[in-house]
């Protein structure tokens, strides 16, 4: 009875989204504020990448609402799985050829993660893309090894001051610039790698502190195993 | 009309994701529907690409397809694996 | 033409999947499609056709023949939340079992605390 009654009220509800979906034509040139910010994002900010250049000037302060939702996220599991006691890690080893392949491949993982997220004003990529691929590159050794760590002081001591520097940049801004979250430093050259002013800077520490969030929730979570 | 190989291709990849959305819906052991929830992640970054966006496709491979599934994987671990 | 309903479709699967499943994890499954399904669709409508994507790596592109980028802002945000949120229900529904000892939401409502 309570699926016959879901077929019925999701039928109705994707008749008309199809039908109205169906009116908005296919590939026609929409943009009216795209075409701004893709005019204007060489002269005024100097990074060749529009879309970073929207995140972290345009709308700079979403950015900073979304790294504080990721830091609630990370904080509750850490608080809803708490327990009193200590554990340590029961995994198995892995295999030999798992070892030895992980050992070779780990700290090209790290070197790649680095590498996106410091480029980021001038290819594809960005702040969270690298600290994605540097979180996967650590969860490769917690599945390979069962005796290695990584300190808890040192991921906490990242994450603080990479975000006490985001917040002091937007700051900076307020006090030599005009508004908050201001590129007041030199724009270069465009396309090249020390250019755009203030957004390599931004990216960084929001790359470093996002990899070291989802280091940390992983970590936490491979401990509770019994 | 010529029908070019492109089209094909985004008509094949538009049906492998219905079927696994529906095996993911439709399966009693919940580490194949976890399966085929990653499996619908890599084909929508594929898409994400076809319609010129790779810096979303970055982010959907590197989010959705590793974070997301061993999150699901662990918490299977520490549950039951079979429906009812 | 097809991306939109293929979007929709997996917008419907998910729907289905939370009204009508039991098990509490194949819930939190259906809510992971939805978010999948309405990533697709605003990417979808900022498409211009032969275009190509918002970089000017090269002096000589012009600004005219690229595709929107405001919605790849939008979905780059809404992806990383979408894996907050899955990651906080599931650390809820492994509370929810140390307590009751069962995944089922119909024994979970009828018993007391």
């Amino acid at each position: 009875m309570r699926k016959v009654l879901a077929v019925l009220l999701l039928a109705i509800v994707g008749y008309y989204m199809i039908d109205s979906f169906l009116k908005i034509p296919f590939g026609e040139n929409r943009n009216t504020v795209g075409d701004y910010y893709l005019n204007t994002t060489v002269k005024e900010t100097g990074s060749v990448n529009t879309v970073t250049s929207i995140v972290v000037n345009y709308r700079g302060f979403d950015t900073l609402g979304e790294v504080t939702v990721l830091f609630l996220a990370t904080t509750g599991l850490a608080a809803i799985l708490f327990e009193n006691k200590k554990r340590k890690r029961r995994l198995q080893h892995a295999s030999l050829i798992v070892r030895v392949g992980a050992h070779l491949i780990y700290p090209l993982i790290i070197l790649l993660g680095a590498y996106v997220f410091i480029h980021g004003h001038l290819t594809p990529g960005g702040g969270f893309q690298g600290g994605a691929i540097i979180a996967t590159g650590v969860l490769l050794m917690f599945m390979s090894y069962r005796s290695f760590e990584v300190s808890h002081k040192l991921l906490v001591y990242f994450e603080s001051i990479a975000g006490i520097a985001f917040v002091t940049i937007g700051l900076s801004g307020l006090i030599w610039g005009t508004s908050f979250l201001e590129n007041i430093l030199p724009l270069g050259i465009p396309n090249s790698l020390f250019s755009a002013g203030v957004i390599p800077i931004i990216y960084i520490a929001v790359g470093v502190k996002v990899g070291a969030e989802l280091t940390g929730l992983l970590d936490n979570l491979l401990k509770t195993i019994k | 009309m010529t029908i070019s190989a492109l089209t094909i291709l985004v008509y094949v990849l538009a049906a492998i994701l219905i079927l696994a959305a529906l095996f993911a819906v439709k399966q009693k052991d919940l580490l194949m529907a976890v399966i085929g929830t990653s499996a619908i992640s890599v084909v929508l970054s594929i898409f994400f690409y076809i319609l010129q966006a790779p810096d979303v496709a970055l982010t959907e491979a590197a989010i959705g397809v590793a974070l997301s599934t061993i999150i699901f994987v662990i918490t299977i671990k520490k549950t039951e694996r079979y429906e009812e | 033409m097809v991306y939109y309903i293929s979007a929709i479709l997996l917008i419907l699967i998910g729907m289905y999947a939370v009204l009508t499943k039991k098990n509490i994890i194949k819930i939190v499954i259906g809510l992971s499609i939805i978010d999948s399904g309405i990533n697709l669709l605003l990417i979808a409508i900022g498409y211009v056709k032969d275009a190509t994507a918002p970089i000017f790596s090269d002096s000589s592109l012009k600004a005219s023949g690229m595709v929107d980028p405001v919605p790849q802002a939008l979905v780059l945000t809404a992806i990383v939340i979408g894996l907050g949120v899955t990651s906080v229900a599931l650390a809820l529904v492994i509370r929810l079992y140390d307590h009751h000892k069962t995944l089922n939401i119909d024994k979970i409502r009828k018993l007391k605390w």
